[in-house]
Order: C-alpha cells, then sequence, then structure tokens
C-alpha cells in the first residue's frame, strides 16, 4: 500500500519512560508486520538505528504517525517532543507516561534535590567521592554538556500540541492492533479520522462497566490492603470489601484486567470521559462509601489509606490540576 | 509601608442553609472580610474537590465550603458526604504540601448570619498569616513553563 508510490511514514520515540510502551506494541504479535507492511519506519530509537540528526534532516510533516511515549523529565525529552511534532502529520500521547505523567510523573512529589540525593547518595549507591552530574564541563577537546534536567515532569501536552491521547500502562495490545488497523484503513480511505483531542484505543466508561465482579451496596468500615485479607472474595466487588480499588474514576479499554485476576485497579488507564481531575474524582467516590458521619469515625477509616497522594494519583499527578507538591515548584541548586 | 496581603477566598454555599446566612449577614448589615466570593450550589454534597483544587490551583489563597449543620440536610444527609470528602481532601493536600488550614468547612444554618460573617472573617484572618498560596506562580521563575502559567491565569476568574 502505497501514497504517490511511497508508503506513509511512522515514528515512535521513548522520552522518560520504563519501555513496557514499546513491549506492549511488540505484544500486538504479527500485527507489527502490518506496520512494517504498510509504513516505512524512519525513527524507533528502541527497534532501529536513527540519528536525531536524521530526523532534523526530514521535510517539516513528513512522518504520518508518532507514538510517543514517556512524560517530558529533561531538555532532550523537550527537544524531541517539539523536533517530533514539526516533523508529524499526526502526532499520539501514547502511554500513560505521555498522556498524565504516570509512575515518572510521581517525582513531582519530591524537590530536585530530594531526587538527586536519593540517586546518588543513597545506600544502594556507591559514590564514595560524592560524584554529582556537571550540566556543563570543560575538557581539553572543548565543552561538553548533558541535557538539563527539569524540576518537574510534565506531560507531552504541556509542551506541545497533541493530536490523539492513548492511555495505558502500557495500553493494551488489542487496542494497540485496533488504532493500527484503524490508521491503515484512513491512509487507504476506507475510514476517518477521529475529532483532533480524541482519546483513541479506549472504552467510552469506567472499569467498573466492564467488571464482572457483583456489585451491591457500598457501605464500608474499614480499607484494608488486597494482601491483608486472604483470600478476597473474587466475585464481590473489590470497593465493597474496602479494598481502596480505582476502577470508579478509570477509563474502560483494559477489560478490567486487574480486578479480573483479583487485584484492585490502580488507574493506569487514566481518568474516565469528562472527568477533570482524576484524584478528585477517585476522592469523591471513595468518601461516598464510607459508612460513618462523625468526624473521627470518619478519620479512622481514612487511616486505612496510609497514602492518599499516591492512591489517587499514582498515573495522574503530573496531569492533573495541582500538577506536583509544592516542594517540587521550588528552584534550587544541586 | 508595605501593603497589607489581602487573600482571596472561594466559598461554596448551599442553597438552604449557608448562602440564606450569607444573605442574612448582607440584609442585616453585618460586617465581614470583603475577601470571600461566594459560589452557590444546592447543597455542600454537590462539592466535587475538583472545583477546590480548580480554585487553589487558579489563583485562590483558601476555600471555604459551607452547608447544613449535621442532620439538617435539606437532601437529608448529603453534608456528611462533604464532610467526609473534605476530610480526605485535607488528606490529599497535607500530601501536596499544601497547609489543610486553606481549605474549611463551615455548618451555618439559615439563621446564623452572625457565625456566617465571624467565621468569614476569622478564616481570612487564618489565610493571611498563611501567606499567598501561589500555585504555579513559582513556576513563572522557571524557564519552559512561561506559557502555562499564562494559560492558567486566562481562566475566568
Amino acid at each position: 500500500m502505497t501514497v504517490n508510490g511511497k508508503k506513509p511514514k511512522f515514528a515512535m520515540y521513548w522520552a522518560a519512560s520504563c519501555g513496557g510502551c514499546e513491549i506492549a506494541v511488540l505484544n500486538t504479535h504479527e500485527k507489527i508486520l502490518d506496520v512494517d507492511a504498510n509504513f516505512e519506519v524512519v525513527f524507533w530509537p528502541v527497534a532501529m538505528d536513527a540519528k536525531y540528526k536524521d530526523v532534523e534532516a526530514m521535510e517539516d510533516g513528513s512522518i504520518l504517525l508518532t507514538l510517543f511515549n514517556g512524560g517530558i523529565r529533561n531538555a532532550e525529552n523537550e527537544h524531541l517532543a517539539k523536533l517530533l511534532r514539526k516533523k508529524s502529520k499526526i502526532l499520539v500521547a501514547f502511554g500513560s507516561c505521555a498522556c498524565e505523567g504516570c509512575i515518572p510523573g510521581l517525582a513531582n512529589l519530591s524537590s530536585t534535590k530530594e531526587i538527586f540525593d536519593t540517586y546518588y547518595e543513597t545506600v544502594s549507591t556507591d559514590n564514595p567521592n560524592h560524584f554529582r552530574p556537571q550540566y556543563e564541563y570543560k575538557m581539553p577537546e572543548g565543552e561538553i554538556s548533558i541535557p538539563k534536567f527539569y524540576p518537574v515532569l510534565k506531560t507531552l501536552d504541556q509542551v506541545v500540541d497533541v493530536d490523539y491521547y492513548m492511555p495505558g500502562c502500557p495500553p493494551e495490545s488489542h487496542q494497540i492492533a485496533a488504532v493500527i488497523d484503524l490508521v491503515i484503513k484512513v491512509v487507504k480511505g476506507e475510514a476517518e479520522l477521529p475529532p483532533k483531542g480524541a482519546v483513541i484505543g479506549v472504552g467510552n466508561s469506567t472499569v467498573c462497566d466492564e467488571c464482572p465482579r457483583a456489585r451491591n451496596v457500598k457501605l464500608i468500615k474499614e480499607f484494608r490492603r488486597i494482601q491483608d485479607i486472604a483470600p478476597a472474595d473474587p466475585t464481590l466487588c473489590l470497593l465493597e470489601q474496602g479494598i481502596p480499588c480505582n476502577g470508579p474514576a478509570t477509563r474502560s479499554g483494559c477489560n478490567a484486567r486487574c480486578p479480573i485476576a483479583g487485584a484492585q485497579c490502580i488507574g493506569c488507564y487514566g481518568p474516565a470521559e469528562g472527568v477533570m481531575d482524576y484524584g478528585a474524582r477517585l476522592m469523591t467516590a471513595f468518601a461516598s462509601v464510607i459508612d460513618a458521619i462523625a468526624p473521627e469515625e470518619i478519620d479512622r477509616i481514612l487511616d486505612g489509606i496510609p497514602d492518599p497522594v499516591g492512591q489517587v494519583y499514582r498515573f495522574n499527578l503530573a496531569g492533573s490540576l495541582l500538577k506536583a507538591a509544592k516542594s517540587a515548584w521550588i528552584k534550587e541548586k544541586v | 509601608m508595605t501593603e497589607q496581603f489581602e487573600p482571596t477566598i472561594i466559598g461554596f454555599t448551599c442553597n438552604w442553609c449557608s448562602y440564606r446566612a450569607a444573605d442574612l449577614a448582607g440584609t442585616s448589615r453585618m460586617k465581614y472580610a470583603p475577601n470571600v466570593r461566594l459560589i452557590r450550589m444546592m447543597c455542600s454534597g454537590r462539592l466535587d474537590p475538583t472545583f477546590v483544587l480548580r480554585a487553589l490551583s487558579g489563583g485562590a489563597d483558601g476555600v471555604m465550603i459551607t452547608g447544613c449543620h449535621p442532620g439538617e440536610c435539606h437532601y437529608i444527609e448529603q453534608n456528611y458526604k462533604a464532610l467526609r470528602r473534605f476530610l480526605l481532601l485535607r488528606r490529599v493536600l497535607t500530601g501536596l504540601g499544601i497547609e489543610p488550614e486553606r481549605v474549611k468547612l463551615v455548618w451555618a444554618s439559615a439563621a446564623e448570619g452572625a457565625r456566617f460573617a465571624s467565621e468569614t472573617t476569622a478564616f481570612v484572618e487564618e489565610i493571611r498569616k498563611l501567606g499567598p498560596l501561589n500555585w504555579g506562580k513559582p513556576v513563572a521563575a522557571l524557564e519552559n513553563l512561561q506559557e502555562e502559567v499564562s494559560k492558567l491565569e486566562e481562566v475566568p476568574a
């Protein structure tokens, strides 16, 4: 399949991420061959060798589809985000990190100094000379530099204009396959792209809607961690059993994999349709099921959630309304 | 002389009690701090924590949530829901480094204009002592986030 005798171009890039999104793409199995058959892969650092200058030399808008995973943690990430935005017709924030910060976004709870202290000075690090990275260093051969580390991790759309969002940590492979199919159809003129800004490869409801567990009346006297209940009832709603399950606020699309496997939803698919702040929606959900009216009793029940920020913003802090803790905003020398 | 810091407070009131308390305070010509901007809801149970986060991230220094006294909710028990959300929200705000005192819950019946006025004034003084929250403002000092801040400031008050 070609356009004007040439295959459309495809790129995938990882910024601050773990590489799981790339694995998820490979997990589409034989579908990955369709990508190769229908696209010319021009840039994909994890799969093939390419230099940034090759991308810089490309014509603006010449890449049809770029899947960008990872958050914006340093100047290199931002440079590549801006570069790929310029070179791409369709830029997809791919995976939870690019969409809303994900686990790397939890670093927004700490100052840069705390992050560096943990990284370079804790027991598990052998650093007797207390070396720290220097952004610029003069060598006899000339000055060398490394990209600047930003005080807060940003989501892709906080840096550049994003066409589509595809959440998930990582996005489910069957959803990726469906999106690849759709783009191929669009290229062939058999289908139309969704409206700009759409969240793709997802359902339009919540994880609870896909969850087969039975739901009755939720009245909770105690929040418990799943490992403290042995075993949890496999057929009953986890939240009803007092396990803080993030399903009520989380977008559907994963087929409720975690609750079906016996673990609570942790919210990797991000806010459900129409939710402005994921954590706020989850607070509403949790507060609604607590069976108490006296402040002391409510506080005792809430003690069952030992890390409230981690519970309600595990995947969403960088993309939330407040974006980061106060300590992260402070600019300091490290 | 340095100018006194005037906090910006967003106040959420319920249609049946606390809004009427505010109304009573006004018609009774009671004086209270003018820093609070009131938003009327049908019930404190309508208070989505999103509203509070939006206010704080959009420039408010404090948020006052008001509703009917426990047991007196027009919708039977929704103010308890507001209480539970408030208690959980305070824990999350603390985790994000925001002083929990910046969000206050006040019960005021329709007859308690004086209570509404005195609680508002007390809250404004408390926030004045805490100083400006300036959420997102320290960002202006950082490169690359300038654009974002200008976007934040465009949100109509």
